[in-house]
């Protein structure tokens, strides 16, 4: 009797200091979910999810504040796997933050544009170049598609446009398959 | 004469047969100039020639039409003619998708025995600069024209140990290097010796497949009595002929995994592209025609002809009898990779080596689409030593990191697993497919990682900024000569300031 | 007279052009062509009630597939004709005693397909051998009607009559005509503490042995010709042997009055035809080349410890389960060196 009691609350003792040893060693520290969140988004910094770019969204994520399911860009795919990564189940995209729409860029129509400025002030990723009273020019290659630039130009000369198209937006489609042996993907509710 | 090479196992490939007595049991004939030739001007990759010439300007025999800028080949005019339009045509491509073209109207009086010498000739190679060689290629608009017509000047950019000339053409239907061989082996043994002065190779292999008694007799006639190449027939084994297969073949070396064969002193260049730098640099002549083998049930009188860049497909089959009542595909290159095309307006150009006409009675798949039961076949034949069928679920379910980890780059398409699988899994098509998703990923996350860079140095700019703002408010009141703005301390604490109020966000929150 | 030029229409599609020549009814269809010398021997041996068995069987497998596939919705054509089900049958049949009652090959098969085969997604899904799921529940449910085997040799064969009475009749005559299989004498006899050359040195088992290895020839030729026809891979039967000898070799060596010789494991029972047939089952084996030589090893070896120590006479079923089960992970751990890649 007394050696049963003693054997099995020496292992509890073992292995709850085991237990208390690994939580320290292998603490998670908080910088690098964040780090791994971020790493998720799709880093559009469009403020749909109401947080002025994706790493604020990806620390509210971290500490509770926000949802999942805020980042219209990321879509359904990045909701997924936000959820994989948080252990939490998936759920469909909040629509009050926006829908999912195919990757665009800016355009600004250059014989309207008087070189106002306010569209390079409110880029998030200096993706316009130009200077007062000069010419402004989205580079094609850092554009998020965002879409900020639109709101504040006074003569409405940005314009989005599909990111690719023609024979650049080709890619080989996923094969027809037969019913017969069509694997049912569960969607997300 | 060529001292014997021990050849080297490879994993997986078959003996298929090889369908190519019809297109090679004649001399090769001369295509006639057709009334328009239509020259793409997208090249290797996706970036397109700049085009020289506009609509209504006439040109000569051999003119450079359009101009390759970055990595791509310069198109040269086939026949002298007028240009007609600079539109969208129809090319052999997967996507269907029409590609701007230049659209000649060939002179009528054109005749194919004309030959463009655009530039000297340079007999004297052998004491030639190599760097000037090298420009005589890149000027001829000279591309791999084994298939993958990457620019053939790009290549011969690094010294290398050993020079492979690939004759092992291993693709079913397909044989317009056999007929190469056998008709112009010393234009290819001239090439070759000029491709190894250029990168400085101390081996040069040419290699045969052993079926091609011929072309085999026609080199060693050609070599006499020289032993700098060494002709090496390899058995007949589909995809041998791959670059990569072939240099593990010859060599017993792998090319590593997202490496090219100059990563370990190899360089392999097809035969039809060993002519055409010999005849670029003997005679001046710019890339404007190559051999085409236009052959299957589907036409009535298969052969190999030499055909000018830009002939339409339609054209082409004319001289070669025309369609046969039942023919229902048309496909450029071979059966196992060659490209379906919806019309036969497609033009031929560098990377086209064969027409391959089917039957509808060839094409119908005598059973549907079943699930796979991991028979293993696929694996068993795969060169790439992959696992076909795990590939396949997981490119199915979407698990795009499965996939990048199963090593899908690696497969080169040769289309053995969907050859064997005994459930007709359109195999190829899926690793397609996974291939582009792969590449939009990839995409997506460079995009991304540059995004973040931006929005980061930007965010830190702003806060500098600011900071800067409120000393420069804070030195009015106090004079302050010594900012310390300068202060390391001082700035590397503002950085983390940016990066808290970036973290900390929430009270932006809406 | 000239004809108007018409545009020509062409079909397109993906690389490879030409369909592939082979198809999963091709490879069902081989199987069962390689099983026909086995099956042969087995009849003559045996009788015909063999080949009622495998008619039984057949028939309930198709009947239990169109069942399920109806309630699927999925086609029933492509699914019935490609010859997995009477695969199954043929399989599960070969294992049953030639007088089995009928209903054990209707259970047997009803567990095999629906249980088996389509709950876990139908042909090509299955993580279990479903012939051998049918198996050891019948095996393990009505271990009297399985364990009862009529004597082997000519004079041995049921008379029809008598045969369709134990089938469909409920007759059952195996308490008078029941002889003990070679595995079933050893493990009954050593248990009394014979030797095993003493349990061999009787000439009713020593002629039952000789005729259980004819039998595994006849395996063995069908299986031979399966690989020359590439249906199955090499590493299947080579690591059933070499699991074989990792384990009887050592036990015989040791003691050889205790344990049988590897050669005697390999040649009586149900080894040859698992080696070559049942643990080659593509879809519930192994999949990458390393993967199915331990599969098969695994086989093997499970086989001689529950003969030896196990429950059952023959242990080829449950090795086959138990390693099915195992399959996947091998898989993941065991995959190929990529070409260009290092391992």
């Amino acid at each position: 009797m007394i050696e049963a009691v003693l054997a099995l609350g020496g292992l509890g003792v073992l292995l709850g200091a085991l237990l208390g040893w690994a939580a320290v060693r292998f603490r998670r520290a908080d910088a690098p979910l964040v780090d791994a969140i971020d790493r998720i988004l799709p880093q559009t910094q469009c403020a749909q999810c109401g947080f002025p770019g994706c790493r604020p969204y990806a620390a509210a994520i971290a500490r509770g504040d926000a949802d999942i399911n805020q980042c219209p860009p990321g879509g359904e795919a990045g909701v997924r796997a936000l959820a994989t990564l948080l252990g939490r189940e998936p759920k469909p995209l909040d629509a009050t933050h926006g829908s999912e729409k195919p990757p665009r860029i800016a355009w600004i129509d250059e014989d309207i544009c008087i070189g106002c400025t306010k569209c390079i002030l409110a880029c998030p990723v200096d993706a316009i170049i130009g200077a007062p009273k000069l010419m402004h020019t989205v580079l094609i290659d850092a554009c998020t598609g965002c879409d900020l630039c639109i709101a504040p130009c006074p003569v409405d000369c940005i314009h989005m446009l599909p990111a690719r198209s023609g024979a650049a937006a080709w890619r080989a489609p996923r094969p027809a398959t037969a019913r017969m042996q069509r694997i049912e993907l569960v969607r997300v509710p | 004469m060529n001292g014997t090479v021990a050849l080297h196992g490879l994993h997986g490939g078959m003996h298929l047969p090889g369908h190519k007595i019809a297109a090679s049991a004649d001399a090769s004939r001369e295509c006639p100039l057709p009334p328009t030739l239509v020259l793409p001007l997208s090249g290797y990759g996706g970036s397109l020639a700049r085009a020289l010439v506009a609509p209504g300007d006439r040109v000569s025999l051999g003119q450079e039409l359009a101009h390759a800028d970055g990595s791509g080949a310069h198109v040269h005019a086939p026949a002298a003619g007028t240009i007609v339009a600079i539109e969208l045509r129809p090319v052999a491509n997967a996507s269907g998708l029409h590609m701007p073209c230049i659209v000649l109207a060939v002179d009528p009086d054109a005749r194919t025995d004309e030959r463009a010498i655009l530039w000297p000739p340079i007999p004297d190679w052998m004491h030639a600069d190599p760097r000037s060689l090298l420009e005589r290629i890149a000027d001829a608009g000279i591309v791999g024209l084994g298939g993958a017509a990457f620019p053939t000047a790009l290549k011969l950019g690094y010294p290398v140990e050993l020079l492979v000339i690939n004759g092992a053409e291993c693709e079913p239907w397909i044989a317009c290097d056999e007929m190469l061989l056998r008709e112009s082996a010393m234009e290819i043994i001239t090439g070759a010796r000029i491709m190894r002065r250029i990168v400085g190779a101390t081996r040069m292999m040419l290699a045969i497949e052993d079926r091609m008694q011929e072309a085999g007799a026609a080199l060693r006639a050609a070599l006499d009595t020289h032993t700098d190449i060494q002709l090496v027939e390899v058995p007949t084994i589909f995809p041998q002929g791959g670059e990569r297969q072939l240099i593990r073949v010859l060599t017993g070396s792998e090319v590593p995994s997202g490496a090219y064969p100059v990563d370990i002193g190899v360089l392999c260049h097809n035969v039809g592209t060993a002519a055409a730098v010999c005849r670029a640099v003997v005679h001046g002549e710019p890339l404007i025609e190559r051999l085409v083998s236009v052959t299957g049930p589907g036409v009535r009188a298969a052969g190999t002809w030499r055909v000018r860049l830009g002939t339409p497909v339609e054209w082409l089959v004319a001289q070669a009898g025309g369609y046969s009542a039942d023919a229902a595909r048309v496909v450029l290159g071979g059966s196992m990779t060659g490209t379906a095309i919806a019309t036969d307006a497609v033009p031929i150009v560098k990377a086209s080596n064969c027409v391959l006409v089917l039957t509808a009675a060839q094409l119908r798949d005598p059973a549907p689409e079943l699930p796979c039961i991991r028979c293993g076949e696929c694996s068993r034949v795969c060169p790439a030593q992959l696992l076909p069928q795990q590939l396949h679920w997981y490119i199915r379910a979407s698990d795009w990191d499965a996939v990048e980890d199963h090593a899908l780059r690696d497969c080169i398409e040769c289309g053995l697993c969907a050859q064997v699988c005994p459930s007709h899994i359109p195999l190829v098509d899926w690793y397609r497919h996974g291939k582009a998703e792969l590449h939009l990923r990839a995409d997506a996350r460079r995009r991304a990682d540059a995004a973040r860079e931006r929005f980061e140095a930007r965010t830190l700019r702003l806060a500098e900024t600011e900071a800067e703002r409120a000393q420069r408010l804070a030195g009015r009141g106090k004079q302050s000569a010594d900012a310390p703005l300068d202060d390391p301390i001082a700035a590397a604490l503002q950085r983390a300031a940016a990066r808290k109020a970036i973290d900390g966000g929430s009270d932006h929150g809406a | 007279m000239a004809a108007p030029i018409m545009a020509r229409e062409f079909r397109l599609g993906g690389a490879p052009h030409l369909p592939a020549a082979n198809s999963v009814q091709k490879v069902m269809l081989k199987v069962l062509l390689a099983l026909l010398p086995g099956i042969v021997l087995s009849t003559l041996w045996f009788g015909v009630g063999l080949l009622l068995q495998i008619a039984l069987a057949c028939v309930f497998a198709l009947l239990a597939e169109a069942a399920m596939l109806q309630l699927r919705g999925r086609p029933l054509r492509p699914f019935l004709s490609d010859l997995s089900a009477p695969v199954t049958g043929v399989l599960f049949a070969l294992c049953l005693p030639p007088w089995a009652p009928w209903w054990i090959a209707a259970i047997g098969m009803l567990s095999a397909i629906v249980l088996a085969k389509h709950l876990y997604g139908g042909l090509g899904y299955n993580v279990f051998n479903p012939a051998m799921v049918g198996y050891v529940v019948v095996l393990i449910a009505f271990t009297r009607e399985l364990g009862a085997w009529p004597g082997l040799g000519p004079g041995s064969a049921l008379e029809p009559g008598v045969l369709l009475h134990a089938v469909f009749g409920g007759g059952q005559p195996w308490d008078a005509m029941a002889q003990a299989t070679p595995l079933d004498s050893l493990r009954e006899q050593l248990g009394q503490g014979r030797t095993v050359a003493e349990i061999r040195s009787g000439p009713e088992l020593a002629a039952a042995v000789a005729r259980s290895q004819w039998l595994a020839l006849a395996w063995l030729l069908g299986g031979l010709w399966l690989l020359q026809q590439r249906v199955i891979h090499w590493q299947v039967p080579v690591g059933v042997a070499a699991g074989v000898l990792i384990v009887a070799a050592p036990l015989w060596l040791y003691d050889a009055g205790r344990h049988a010789s590897p050669l005697f494991h390999l040649t009586t029972g149900a080894t040859m035809l698992g080696a070559f047939f049942i643990a080659t089952d593509p879809v519930s084996g192994a999949a990458t080349p390393r993967g199915r030589l331990l599969f098969g090893a695994g086989v093997g070896a499970l086989c001689v410890l529950i003969r030896r120590y196990g429950a059952y006479p023959d242990g080829i079923a449950f090795a086959v389960l138990l390693m099915n089960a195992v399959a996947p992970l091998l898989d993941r751990w065991l995959r190929p060196r990529v070409f260009g890649r290092s391992r």
